[in-house]
């Protein structure tokens, strides 16, 4: 288990939260103080354990290929709730460089 | 980062023998479906913006996404075809990154446990050569929204602001991924056309370039020819066509060679190519990895995928473009144009596999037909061969009568528009039309000796030497016959009268 | 009649008799949640106009023959479920003025069923606190001691119940988000099994963990509302297809033949004296309604909080990622987009989302996956198979709810502290069972005056929620708790 602490500013932009330096002061040793309660996990056994990411044993959970168009929204709908739109769109502050 | 144009990029011969490309591609092709990948929404190209987006789609606050089983049994499908392995046991990751066009900020994909893993495509090149490449695997995710950048050219450079459509957000994607088999650009855009021509054959996507439903990445390196290491590899984004693609990937392998030339070294980064200038440009070197932080979507549970599953899948498996290439080249001698052309056109394969079936196995003389006469006559009236009313059964009875001499090539002709015209038996047209070849020695040999008896000066003429008299003479035979005599028996007929 | 302390069966029966109109019973109920909420702040906003409309469908509905489960019953909503035309902010200043264009499917169900949506409640910013306070808005109250906090997450929903502003309530439960507060508060909190209720519009947390359930002031009114809710979704993956056993009619007065297991691990040695001799006296009670009272063990039990805290903050960094300023809610504008994000997420999640968002990103980080989040996962397996192994010997499990009543406002500021709120709700999360707190009695804390309500906290196995409220009637028709303690005057009135 790696024992050095959260390089926090590169976190928080992995995360895109802006902190500023007095939340990095507050953060800092409380994530420190969880991570050294959540540390003791190294101590229990998981060899050959396997992983549980669902707790109820489903499979194979599918929709059928069909439309469900009671469940479109309206253009007014979708925007209705944007920061800001323009015209038929949602608008958004200048893109810089591609990130996928 | 500078760039090179591609006319100073022009390669001496004897570069192109000293080093050695190679490619591997990426691709990402949109599914064929009626609903989006994880929601109710319409899978359809364009239409007003934000008026194909729900809850789901849209990323709204408590919305879960549901897959859609026709997208998984589409990967299935693809994968088999190329002879891929479909583990019993498959997943959904979120793939985490931010971006405005993407409405969740993670992309729900597959990460360590793609529904296909590994297989070939094989794949040929215009003039008749063939190849192979490996596939890694091809998993499944979701394709994003649009954004169009408010700047006067619309592109991101000078933008102060984009817009966004959604319209496109949550349509099922799946990304094929290349091992680096590939050696020139010819052999990439093989390679793609392949893909694409056996994603269409299989109904799993339409496969429109124009509409951005292929669109792929070229990962790029160069090395001394025999080298065994890799050289350093640049990712090539924003190709739109086959044709960008070959001319992209050309243009990289004279710059990187160039770089490698006068004694610089290839860096590892990501370029776009620019259509218009014809280079690839630089993009931002990537200053901090990505760090997607995939982790297994909660949101869903696993894909399990049953033998039986698999060969119910396999069972509805048409015959691939590559096969169906190879068995017209090796099996039925056609020329690789002409296969390539059927292979296109899997309604007119099908329909040429027909004929050829019930010709018994000519395929020469139906491709003859079939890419000649009858493609002349459905491209003149605008309608599919397929869609029209000549059979390949009756193309086949036709085939029969003309390879038993029962009629004559000029006969063919006519009862081919015959048959396109009305339908029916190429037999039934050969009597009504009194078409039928007469090869019947004492009837063609009468109708000689008039030809001789009316054209007393060519006869001389041919006797002074001039041979070249005799296609005349034949094709007198053939007019008085009504262009029923064999020909071959008429002019055997002419030379022994004439000689004698 | 009376609408405002009736329960929920009596108000159902009546209106289908059509003793009592859902009109009538929409207009004394929007006054006195008007009143109470005033001193409690228990609600995130009130919907009155959304009653009543709802009132007047029910009634035609009863007057055109139907016949419906809930009908006429004041429901109260958490503010992270999606209710159309409502604002559904989470507790977050991220999604203020957000108003919701669909409808949860559990909510769906309750308004299908005939109830009265009254409001929607306050809870901590995106359902990640155990006291309430992390609402980025109102400061709930509990209602036995205004100064005093009411649990969370679920703030809202257990303090409308509990002062009689509605008559049962919807909550959601990750870690114990149902259970404290109900503890906290004198009500019953009931988490069905994982996947059991549709998550389908409700605000995502941690999406492994979270699950929907009832509030309500007995267990025959937790299940009558769980009844309703309960069943495969065909709109979440997760939600479970399996038949739902209706629970209201199985509920029983004895526990003759009921293995009630303790767990070693859950020993009261570490509580208080009134709390602990509370609790003894609550597993006595189970041995005397006839229950055979066997010990078990959870060697896994103390890893629970570790395991929990990698586990949810990681599924919360990315289900809170699409809270980006674009679609909607807040947006602090920047240069470009990138800025735009880390202004809007700075200003629009309070301190414990953010905490949550970086240790789970962290976590989640290239080269710490498998040490944490992968570790986490395995330790979340092997606390499952405790548990299988403890039910071989046991029905249900027994132990506190939480380690003690209801604390003063701003007296846990440490993260860790607060979490420690969690020790006893969160191993059954983690398993996915189904748990409940039902009122056990109460005691007068150190630093107060008043007598503050504890939960007896009982879980089963997986989709044992019949057998689970069964056991839960009894122990509540044999003790009477809830109804022992007095409410503070402006609940009772």
């Amino acid at each position: 288990m790696p024992t050095d602490r959260i390089d926090i500013r590169h976190v928080a932009r992995l995360a895109r939260l802006a902190l500023t330096d007095a939340e990095i002061a507050t953060f800092a040793p409380q994530l420190g103080s969880l991570m050294t309660h959540v540390d003791a996990l190294a101590e229990l056994d998981t060899e050959r354990v396997p992983a549980t990411a669902q707790v109820v044993p489903s499979r194979n959970v599918q929709r059928d290929d069909v439309l469900r168009p009671e469940t479109i929204l309206s253009r007014e709908a979708a925007l209705a709730n944007a920061p800001q739109a323009q015209g038929a769109y949602f608008r958004v502050p200048r893109i810089i460089a591609e990130e996928g | 980062m500078s760039t090179i144009a591609s006319s100073d990029a022009a390669l001496t011969s004897e570069l192109l023998d000293k080093y050695e490309a190679v490619i591997g591609i990426e691709c990402h092709v949109e599914l064929k479906t009626v609903s989006k990948m994880f929601c109710g929404c319409p899978n359809a190209f364009g239409g007003e913006p934000n008026t194909k987006v729900c809850p789901v789609c849209l990323a709204l606050p408590g919305s879960l996404p549901v897959p859609n089983a026709r997208a998984i049994e589409h990967m299935i499908r693809s994968g088999l075809a190329f002879g891929a392995t479909i583990p019993a046991h498959s997943k959904f990751d979120r793939k985490n990154y931010f971006y405005p066009d993407m409405p969740k900020n993670y992309q729900i994909s597959q990460y360590d446990m793609p529904l296909t893993v590994g297989g070939v495509v094989g794949y040929w090149l215009e003039d008749g050569s063939r190849g192979e490449c490996r596939l890694t695997r091809i998993h499944l995710e979701e394709d994003t929204g649009k954004s169009t950048h408010a700047s006067a050219d619309g592109r991101l450079a000078g933008a102060t602001s984009s817009l966004i459509d959604f319209n496109r957000a949550g349509v099922p994607l799946m990304e094929c991924v290349g091992e680096p088999d590939l050696r020139s650009a010819d052999e990439a855009v093989g390679f793609l056309e392949t893909l694409a021509r056996t994603f269409r054959e299989l109904g799993v996507s339409d496969v429109k370039m124009e509409e951005g439903s292929l669109r792929c990445d070229a990962n790029v390196s160069v090395r001394l020819r025999g080298a065994a290491e890799y050289g350093t590899k640049a990712e090539i984004k924003n190709m739109n066509s086959f044709r960008s693609v070959r001319r992209a990937i050309e243009s990289e392998i004279a710059r990187q060679i160039h770089v490698v030339e006068s004694g610089g070294r290839v860096i590892q980064e990501t370029r776009g190519w620019d259509e218009t200038a014809g280079v690839t440009h630089s993009q931002r070197s990537k200053e901090e990895a990505h760090d997607y932080r995939y982790f297994p979507d909660p949101d869903l549970v696993p894909i399990d995928v049953t033998s039986d599953v698999v060969e119910r899948v396999r069972a509805t498996l048409p015959e691939t473009p590559f096969a169906r290439y190879v068995r017209y080249v090796d099996d039925y001698g056609l020329d690789s144009k002409r296969a390539t052309q059927l292979v296109d056109d899997h309604v007119l394969a099908a329909w040429f596999d027909r004929a050829v079936a019930a010709s018994g196995g000519k395929a020469q003389a139906v491709v003859a037909f079939v890419l000649g006469d009858l493609a002349r006559l459905a491209n003149e009236s605008g309608t599919h061969l397929g869609d029209g009313k000549v059979t390949p059964e009756a193309l086949a009875e036709l085939v029969a009568l003309t390879s038993s001499n029962a009629i004559n090539s000029k006969a063919a002709k006519q009862v081919l528009e015959a048959l396109w015209v009305d339908g029916g038996s190429a037999k039934a047209i050969v009597e009504r039309e009194g078409l039928a070849q007469v090869s019947d020695r004492g009837a063609i040999a009468a109708i000689v000796d008039e030809i001789l008896a009316t054209n007393p000066s060519v006869v001389a003429d041919y006797k002074a030497g001039k041979l070249n008299v005799m296609g005349f003479l034949t094709g007198q035979v053939m007019k008085a016959s009504r262009g029923r005599a064999n020909p071959t028996l008429a002019q055997e007929l002419l030379k022994g009268k004439l000689g004698g | 009649m009376d609408p405002i302390h009736d329960s929920a069966r009596a108000i159902a029966r009546d209106v289908n008799a059509r003793a009592v109109s859902a009109a009538e019973i929409a207009e004394t109920l929007i006054p006195r949640a008007a009143r109470v909420d005033a001193e409690l702040g228990a609600y995130r906003e009130l919907t009155p106009e959304l009653m009543r409309a709802q009132a007047r469908r029910v009634d035609q509905r009863i007057a055109d023959g139907d016949r419906l489960a809930l009908a006429g019953v004041p429901v109260a909503i958490k503010d992270n479920m999606c209710l159309i035309g409502t604002h559904t902010t989470a507790g977050s200043k991220i999604l203020e003025g957000f108003t919701a264009p669909y409808t949860a499917t559990a909510v769906q169900r309750l308004l299908d069923a005939g109830a009265l949506p009254i409001g929607k409640t306050n809870l901590d910013e995106f359902a990640m606190g155990s006291s309430g306070e992390n609402s980025a808005f109102e400061k709930t109250k509990n209602p036995y001691d205004l100064e005093r906090v009411p649990g969370g997450s679920s703030a809202g929903s257990a303090a409308s119940v509990a002062g009689y502003a509605a008559t049962v309530s919807l909550g959601s439960d990750t870690g114990g988000s149902i259970r404290e507060p109900a503890a906290f508060c004198n009500v019953v909190g009931f988490k069905p099994t994982y996947g059991r209720v549709s998550r389908y519009g409700l605000i995502a947390f941690a999406s492994s963990l979270d699950q929907i359930g009832p509030f309500a002031r007995s267990v025959e009114d937790a299940a009558l509302t769980y009844d309703t809710i309960a069943g495969k979704d065909p709109l979440d993956a997760t939600s479970i297809d399996r038949a739902v056993e209706a629970t209201a009619d199985g509920l029983r007065d004895d526990l003759r033949g009921v293995r009630v297991g303790l767990v070693k691990e859950f020993a009261l040695d570490a509580l208080d004296a009134a709390t602990r001799a509370c609790y003894e006296s609550a597993y006595a009670d189970l041995e005397r309604l006839g229950a055979e009272l066997v010990d078990v063990t959870l060697p896994t039990a103390e890893y629970g909080l570790a395991t929990y805290y990698l586990i949810a903050p990681a599924e919360c960094s990315s289900n809170l990622a699409r809270f980006d300023g674009v679609r909607y809610g807040l947006r602090v504008d920047g240069a470009d987009v990138g800025e735009m994000y880390e202004r809007t997420r700075a200003a629009g999640f309070g301190p414990e989302v953010k905490r949550r968002i970086l240790i789970g990103t962290y976590a989640l980080s290239s080269g710490y996956y498998d040490a944490y989040y992968l570790k986490a996962q395995k330790a979340r397996t092997r606390i499952g198979e405790d548990f299988a192994r403890a039910f071989e010997r046991c029905d249900v499990i027994a132990s506190p709810a939480a380690s003690s009543p209801a604390f003063r406002f701003n007296a846990k500021s440490d993260p860790v502290t607060m979490y420690l709120m969690d020790y006893y709700t969160i191993p059954g999360s983690l398993a996915g069972l189904p748990s409940l707190s039902i009122p056990c009695g109460s005691v007068v804390p150190e630093d107060g005056t008043r007598a503050m309500p504890l939960g007896l906290q009982l879980t089963s196995p997986l989709f044992t929620e019949r057998a689970l409220l069964g056991v839960a009637h009894a122990y509540e028709r044999a003790t009477l708790h809830a109804e022992k303690l007095a409410l503070p005057e402006i609940c009772t009135t």
